[in-house]
């Protein structure tokens, strides 16, 4: 199972070391990155394998969410599940 | 690796444009509960919900926080209590009472299904049951009402009708100091359809199994979102448009529907793809219809809008689920939608152009503010004229219209969250009373003779 793992907001330097550390704090292991700024603005989708994952993927979720607010960026956690049906047929 | 657009589409319209689950409704059969003393079945049919619905809150809760997708209602849906009435004698509102303790010891947003099915004619129970509607409303706060007093097949049954005008107004009377709530929470139906997962008028049908999770999906704003973008698209290519955007958001439904099902351990019944506005900006329906083109909903042109916007979101919906049921369509409830309220207060919008668009919406009249003192007869013949158009057209519609008590057209009425607020709608009152005390039954249509 996978988690994606969205981080938007105002680039500034150590965004993709600070989420992957946290990641790789609960357990998440990140199998892909794609990254982009323009204008200023940082968009970031990782992926993450969330089989070793040490706590429940809701807390894990919070945590996140948590971190992206202490370094001002919005970061959501979201189960893969949910983009497979919206955008897969 | 997905594409990075897609995830960022999802993740703007969760956060941008109030895309949610409206609704995860637990319906429950309390058929087996039935006893010939009242307080037995109260108590069985509280132990039941209690029961059945105890992880329903939690579970969708954790859900929400998976998949990231708000859950706005945790709801339970129950077998028409007339049904219990009609073996255990007593003051059904008794049921009212042990519904109500049961709605609060899950933590549901509303329980529905204090209903009676009434379409042909009275049996045991239902005439206590619909009598004791107003009292019920006004003594509990989580309980919904409903009533079906018409089928395409059965024809409206006209004493049912009336009885709808008096029970109406005598719920908003009840609850007079506190926004005439009680008629807020009831619904007079023709064509109820038995696996409804909105209120006030789901209940769970006799042919449905012991229990189930029913969804109901929301998402005017993503429609609307979407819309923003059809500059220069002909009204084919907006309806195309409008099938896509409805497919990615029945998808959602359809997942949670299924994920909430196989965690519970209880059969999945449908998705109901409806467009449900709130009084929210950027989450209405008017302004869908606003955005396809017309200067003000409720302008001329308003009426194929809508059709169109009804037949794209179920033509959208119906692939992206196994199960489609319930209401699915574009609900147009006034108070509830932004656009509506506005177009209201403009006077823009005036209930006979509602009455023209419940022809070819999924649903009927629905949260419109009337004058406190319209007589009984008149709401009786509003719900006849509602009924009429879904029995002779094949289709649900309802009538969910408050009396503002001690209000005149143009003041206000503010129910607060998702009910929303708007103001007094003028009334046509020259009397229908006779044909009302006419009684009897309005025969079915021709049409309805398929067999």
């Amino acid at each position: 199972m996978k988690a994606v793992i969205s981080v938007i907001g105002k680039d500034h330097v150590g965004i993709l070391a600070g989420v992957s550390s946290k990641c790789a704090e609960y357990g998440v292991n990140i199998i892909d990155v794609s990254q982009t700024v323009i204008g200023g603005m940082f968009t970031m989708i990782m992926l993450g394998d969330i089989e070793g994952l040490t706590v429940k993927f809701g807390d894990f979720a919070e945590k996140m969410q948590t971190y992206g607010d202490e370094i001002g960026m919005v970061v959501r956690v979201m189960h893969e599940d949910i983009f497979n049906s919206m955008h897969r047929i | 690796m997905f594409n990075q657009s897609d995830i960022l589409e999802t993740i703007k319209m969760i956060s941008e444009e109030h895309l949610d689950i409206r609704t995860v409704t637990m319906g429950i059969s309390l058929l087996d509960c039935s006893d010939s003393n009242i307080d037995v079945s109260c108590e069985k049919v509280y132990n039941k919900i209690t029961s059945c619905a105890k992880n329903l809150v939690s579970t969708c809760e954790d859900i929400e926080r998976e998949y990231g997708i708000p859950i706005i209602n945790k709801r339970i849906a129950v077998t028409p209590i007339a049904m219990l009435v009609a073996s255990s004698k007593g003051d059904p509102v008794k049921y009212a009472k042990a519904l109500e303790r049961a709605a609060e010891a899950v933590g549901v947003n509303f329980i529905g299904g204090y209903s009676a099915l009434v379409q042909k004619g009275f049996s045991a129970g239902d005439r206590e049951l619909i009598e004791s509607i107003p009292r019920a409303l006004a003594e509990t706060s989580h309980l919904c009402a409903s009533v079906n007093i018409g089928s395409s097949k059965a024809g409206i049954n006209l004493d049912a009708v009336a009885m709808m005008g008096r029970v109406v107004r005598e719920a908003a009377e009840l609850t007079a100091d506190n926004s005439c709530f009680g008629a807020a929470k009831l619904v007079v139906l023709c064509n109820a359809p038995e696996d409804n997962p909105f209120m006030a008028g789901a209940f769970h049908g006799v042919g449905e199994p012991d229990v189930v999770i029913n969804v109901g999906v929301s998402g005017p704003g993503v429609v609307k979102a979407a819309l923003e973008k059809s500059e220069g698209m002909n009204i084919t290519e907006v309806a195309d448009l409008i099938k896509r955007t409805s497919f990615k958001i029945t998808r959602m439904g359809q997942l949670v529907g299924t994920e909430a099902s196989r965690r519970l351990g209880v059969p999945f019944g449908i998705v109901d793809l409806s467009l449900a506005p709130t009084p929210a900006v950027g989450d209405s329906v008017a302004r869908i219809l606003e955005e396809i083109g017309l200067e003000e909903c409720g302008a001329c042109g308003t009426t194929a809008a809508l059709a169109m916007l009804n037949d794209a979101v179920k033509k959208g919906g119906v692939m992206a689920s196994s199960k489609i049921g319930g209401l699915s369509g574009a609900f147009i409830p006034v108070t509830e939608d932004e656009g509506m309220i506005r177009a209201a207060e403009s006077g823009c919008l005036i209930i006979e152009k509602l009455e023209a668009m419940t022809a070819v919406c999924s649903v009927g009249l629905d949260m419109i503010n009337i004058p406190g003192d319209t007589p009984a007869e008149v709401i009786a013949a509003i719900i006849a004229d509602e009924a009429a158009i879904g029995m002779v057209n094949n289709k649900t519609t309802a009538v969910r219209v408050i009396p503002a008590i001690g209000k005149k057209v143009g003041e206000t009425l503010d129910y607060g969250g998702l009910f929303g607020f708007g103001p007094v709608m003028k009334v046509n009152t020259a009397s229908p009373a006779k044909f009302i005390s006419r009684g009897g039954q309005i025969p079915s249509p021709m049409h309805s003779i398929k067999n």
